[in-house]
């Protein structure tokens, strides 16, 4: 069938293995940026220091001040005497919070009027406003509710919504993080390895002489990048056993399911890449073309953002994505334990991608230096 | 069917504007080795990649070992080998594994491939560097391994693309040495050089200026040719094509 093939595998296999810088940023990239992200990346965001500006400093609002320290949300690091210091304090970032016990609110608490707390929120970062907001709504509800049942003479409370968080009890970030990261760090080095291989070899003028021999269009290009299956199936191993005993991040589903979607994959993102290499000419503009790809994929994917957020301009634009087909299947198979019976469709979708990028590919490739 | 190896008619290359090569007719006898001069830039480069099917000819007609370039270029490539002016090998590989790479490429097997192999790392006396990798090889050497690795398969027609600029003296006297003794085996040699010395060792020449042949035949002949006196040297032809180009 394709007699060249291996040679060509061979030939690739060992100057990979000779390239030890190369080799070792394709094993340690993940592990660091793993490691990194695993630690770094929580999207709840607790410990926002907090400025008190608490003008009764009474034993009511003690409690209440208490009562908003004890959720976790918020820390507080300083107590401020009047509201000039409190803005300021935000200002300079001192404090993304401040929380205002009025002078009356002792005084309308003990009349059974409303009584105001003010919570006043730098929100110039959208996601820890948003948690302190949530944090001080609760705090409110709460008190509420204790204030009134007392006065109800109830001990009880009439209704409990109970909330049943499936697949990531904990509502734990590295649960998402982490099969993310698989997807991410795959897409980013398989799309620039290969991409730079081929470049590479037109660059140095190896492609010149290799050329000129009977090797045809497919032996060559699946020759070139068959040895990087492999390396991506070692980084995703490595990313998901790191995940599994650093980060507990469960993996429910079926093993051997799990390495079939990411092979095909793998083989998707290399496919994206050959075919950067026959629209560029350098390695330059193919790292720059490379990472022109990847930035879309880290936004748009769902790897970090939630589509549901997104425009539906963008949902369309992210289904155009292999990696965003690839998280769900990912996070299915992970967290959720799916089975090919739910994920059909997705991996279509991807083994889709693979030939219809292999195939532009060949069909774009010139054996000639024109 | 010709007799000729190399055989073009009104063979033309235009990138866009420019005209590197224009209506180039040659006829190149089996066993001959063949010289094309020239300044940078006539086309000789150019002519060479043409006749590989490394680049696709604008206008006219090329056989190479009987076979059409511009309708067969895959073809061709089972009967030539090919050495660029570059070294085109891979530098992160040794010796060995480049022969071996190569040996793969052409579809040697088994038993033939490794006599093949022997044969050819023999002739050119690559064992003395058989481990040793590529980058690390001098000029003359990796001209041989180059050299080495085009022949794996017995081309009929070899092109050599200037093969020994950068090369040592000894080392380029040794590399004329096997061309010849290839030629004798039966294979067609085209070689550019900018070496008077060395188109003196072939059996024919062209003179290429401009993209266009200006002068063929026995290097005694070309030099008359373009030099314009009868005594006049390779060298003074050379020299008055280069002023003429330069004007």
């Amino acid at each position: 069938m394709m007699p060249r093939f291996l040679p060509m595998f061979r030939k690739e296999f060992i100057q990979m293995r000779r390239d030890r810088l190369t080799l070792g940023i394709m094993i340690g990239v993940p592990v660091i940026q793993l490691l990194m992200f695993g630690f770094a990346i929580q999207t709840e965001v607790r410990h926002i220091p907090t400025v008190v500006l608490d003008e009764s400093r009474t034993p009511a609002s003690r409690e209440i001040v208490a009562a908003f320290e004890n959720t976790g949300s918020f820390d507080i690091v300083r107590h401020v005497d009047g509201r000039p210091a409190l803005d300021a304090a935000i200002a300079r970032g001192d404090a993304q919070a401040g929380i205002v016990v009025p002078n009356d609110y002792p005084r309308d608490l003990a009349r059974g009027r409303t009584a105001t707390v003010q919570v006043v929120v730098d929100a110039s970062d959208p996601l820890s406003s948003q948690s302190a907001l949530a944090a001080a709504g609760a705090v409110g509800q709460v008190r509420n509710l204790q204030i009134l049942g007392a006065a109800a003479g109830r001990t009880v409370l009439p209704l409990e919504v109970r909330v049943r968080p499936r697949y990531n009890p904990g509502l734990r970030s590295p649960n998402y993080i982490v099969p993310g990261l698989v997807g991410v760090i795959l897409t980013i080095t398989m799309v620039l390895i290969t991409a730079m291989a081929i470049v590479r070899e037109r660059e140095r003028g190896t492609l010149e002489q290799l050329i000129v021999t009977p090797i045809r269009k497919t032996e060559l290009m699946l020759g070139k990048i068959a040895p990087y299956v492999g390396v991506g199936l070692v980084q995703m191993s490595l990313v998901l056993l790191l995940g599994r005993f650093v980060f507990d991040v469960p993996l429910t589903g079926n093993v051997l399911l799990l390495y079939g979607v990411v092979l095909l994959f793998i083989v998707a993102s290399l496919a994206f890449g050959l075919f950067v290499s026959t629209l560029v000419r350098t390695q330059q503009q193919a790292m720059q073309a490379s990472f022109f790809f990847v930035l879309p994929n880290i936004l748009l994917s769902g790897f970090m953002f939630p589509r549901a957020a997104m425009p539906l301009v963008f949902q369309w634009l992210g289904l155009a994505l292999p990696l965003t087909h690839f998280l769900k299947v990912l996070r299915g198979i992970l967290l959720k334990g799916t089975g090919v019976a739910a994920l059909w469709q997705e991996i279509l979708i991807l083994a889709g991608f693979a030939v219809v990028l292999i195939t532009l590919s060949v069909r774009r490739f010139r054996k000639t230096l024109d | 069917m010709t007799d000729f190896a190399v055989e073009t008619h009104g063979l033309t290359r235009r990138f866009g504007t420019l005209t590197a090569v224009r209506d180039l007719d040659l006829a190149i006898a089996t066993g001959e080795v063949f010289g094309l001069l020239g300044p940078n830039g006539s086309g000789k480069t150019t002519t060479i990649r043409m006749l590989c099917g490394l680049l696709e000819p604008s206008a006219g007609t090329a056989r190479v070992a009987g076979i059409d370039v511009a309708t067969e270029p895959d073809r061709i490539k089972e009967r030539i080998g090919y050495m660029s002016q570059k070294f085109g090998l891979y530098e992160d590989l040794t010796v060995a594994e480049n022969l071996d790479f190569y040996a793969g490429i052409y579809g040697l097997k088994n038993a033939a491939r490794r006599a093949r192999l022997d044969e050819v790392i023999g002739f050119l006396g690559l064992d003395r560097r058989f481990g040793q990798l590529a980058a690390t090889l001098s000029g003359g050497w990796k001209r041989r391994l180059a050299l080495g690795c085009a022949l794996l398969h017995r081309p009929a027609v070899l092109f050599l693309d200037e093969p020994t600029a950068g090369v040592d003296p000894a080392a380029r006297r040794a590399f004329w040495r096997t061309i010849h003794e290839l030629a004798r085996g039966g294979t067609t040699v085209l070689v550019t050089t900018h070496y008077m010395d060395e188109a003196e060792r072939c059996d024919r020449l062209a003179m290429m200026s401009g993209g266009h042949l200006i002068a063929l035949g026995t290097p005694v002949e070309v030099a008359a040719q373009v030099g314009g006196t009868a005594g006049a040297t390779l060298e003074d032809a050379f020299i008055v094509l280069q002023e003429r180009d330069e004007r």
